[in-house]
């Protein structure tokens, strides 16, 4: 690996990945890896997000489906863009 | 020599089982006894108490469960000899007793009519023979695969889903089809991931047996006594600064450490000792590290693997608990607590190969007698799961 990624996304099937350096900042073009076969992309962060959270990798409406692990694991509940943090503000369970 | 081949120094019992420890136990029956085995403990060195919570009034499957952890404890073939103490003579003999069918040296000592400070010394003239013929005892070579070793994450985050728990994966994979015990548990946090860890199950069967145990739970205890949407508690507070947001999320990451290609045999109650021979085996239990631990611990488990991202403490009494950690800034801020750091799988530096192989190293000098962070840190969480209120 030429560089070390600050983005790691499971499957090629997810519409997030994972930040994992530290103090990654708005407007870094991130290095992202997949897991699953290691082809690499890049994405520019638009927001300062905290490693071990998550970034969208598309836009994503209102009910939108967020899949990670290529699996269902809850849905949008306020509109994200590429590029932005998603967590407990705008991504919810589907159970309980 | 491959992984599977290696062998391991350890204690042989009396039934044929692999201890990696040699403890002489002193279990209380109940709460209230607690202060007499602590007493006995504090005088006889080499000895280990094991205060708890509960034993009075209990009925049912929840007092069944109560004494399949208490005999299950005594019984693990960590502990080379067990003193038991309980206030009334009859159910701590059915503890006793239970110990006893595994040919291991075990006394029991009632409280009523004597009181405490005569138990106390009879009991501690009992601890003190046991400890020295458990420290006659001498570790042979033993297969790696001879183990039961559990599993358990705890503080998840997401590096858990792309570091430690595949890295357990990755160890149970290399040596459950060789002979080693697995047991993965953690019902509710299945949640999410509940299909695929049934499309794990061995048969069509068991995947129901799974089904079942995991809807129960479902159904009985948090439909039956939710006063929220549960994402106050699960994820926890840790799991989302970590950033997991879901449920899902987390079990999706949690499952990931049974690996890629074992199936799991059976589905265990809590405490109950897995019976169909080597395998993976999933037992139904809290997601909480301490009760899950010294539930494994109580099933006959005798080392224990454990996950995490943003840095549980969590250790047992009798079963030594090895941290593995992905996270680059708890492996930094808490390195007193990882013993094996997998930090590296994240900056793509360490394949998941290598992080198993490096717990499988963890694992053998753990067995060889090493004591782990959370032991030498003095972490002895024991937790009796109770299924409901005592009569």
């Amino acid at each position: 690996m030429e560089n070390t990624p600050h983005l790691l996304v499971h499957d090629r099937r997810d519409n997030v990945g994972v930040v994992v350096v530290e103090n990654l900042a708005a407007g870094t073009s991130m290095v992202c890896v997949v897991t699953e076969d290691n082809s690499e992309f890049r994405c520019t962060l638009k927001q300062d997000v905290p490693i071990g959270h998550k970034v969208a990798l598309q836009d994503l409406d209102l009910g939108a489906t967020v899949v990670k692990y290529g699996q269902d694991i809850g849905r949008v509940v306020a509109r994200v863009h590429r590029g932005e943090h998603v967590h407990v503000h705008n991504l919810k369970t589907k159970r309980w | 020599m491959t992984s599977a081949g290696r062998t391991i120094w350890a204690y042989r019992r009396e039934n044929g089982r692999v201890g990696v420890r040699n403890h002489v136990a002193i279990l209380p029956l109940d709460d209230i006894s607690n202060a007499a085995c602590e007493a006995v403990a504090a005088h006889i060195h080499g000895t280990i108490a094991l205060p708890h919570a509960y034993g009075r009034l209990q009925f049912g499957a929840d007092l069944d469960l109560h004494f399949r952890t208490m005999i299950g404890t005594g019984t693990n073939p960590n502990v080379a000899a067990c003193v038991v103490i309980g206030i009334e003579p009859l159910w701590m003999q059915k503890v006793v007793d239970g110990i006893a069918a595994t040919g291991k040296p075990v006394s029991g000592f009632s409280i009523e009519g004597n009181g405490d400070i005569a138990t106390v010394a009879a009991a501690s003239r009992k601890a003190k023979e046991f400890v020295h013929w458990a420290s006659e005892k001498v570790r042979e070579e033993c297969a790696l695969t001879s183990l039961w070793v559990a599993a358990k994450c705890g503080e998840s985050d997401t590096t858990t889903g792309l570091a430690s728990c595949p890295a357990v994966g990755n160890m149970y994979d290399k040596l459950i089809p060789h002979g080693l015990y697995g047991c993965f548990g953690e019902t509710s946090e299945l949640t999410g991931a509940e299909h695929l860890a049934a499309a794990r199950a061995v048969s069509p069967e068991i995947a129901q047996k799974f089904m079942n145990t995991w809807s129960a739970y479902q159904r009985d205890v948090i439909e039956a006594h939710k006063t929220s949407d549960l994402s106050d508690s699960q994820p926890t507070k840790g799991n989302i600064a970590g950033g997991l947001t879901t449920i899902e999320e987390k079990a999706l990451g949690n499952l990931e450490k049974i690996g890629k290609k074992v199936s799991f045999i059976d589905v265990l109650t809590p405490a109950e000792p897995p019976a169909r021979g080597p395998g993976l085996y999933f037992m139904d239990t809290s997601s909480a590290a301490a009760e899950c631990c010294t539930l494994q611990a109580a099933a006959g488990y005798v080392l224990h693997v454990f996950p995490t991202g943003q840095g549980n403490v969590i250790g047992n009494p009798i079963m030594p608990v090895l941290k593995v950690s992905g996270n680059p800034r708890t492996v930094r801020l808490m390195s007193e607590h990882i013993d094996v750091d997998v930090s590296g799988i994240i900056r793509r530096e360490m394949t998941i190969d290598r992080g198993g192989d490096a717990l499988i190293d963890a694992i053998v000098h753990t067995a060889n007698g090493r004591l782990t962070a959370a032991e030498v840190l003095g972490h002895r969480e024991f937790v009796m799961t109770k299924l409901y209120r005592s009569a």
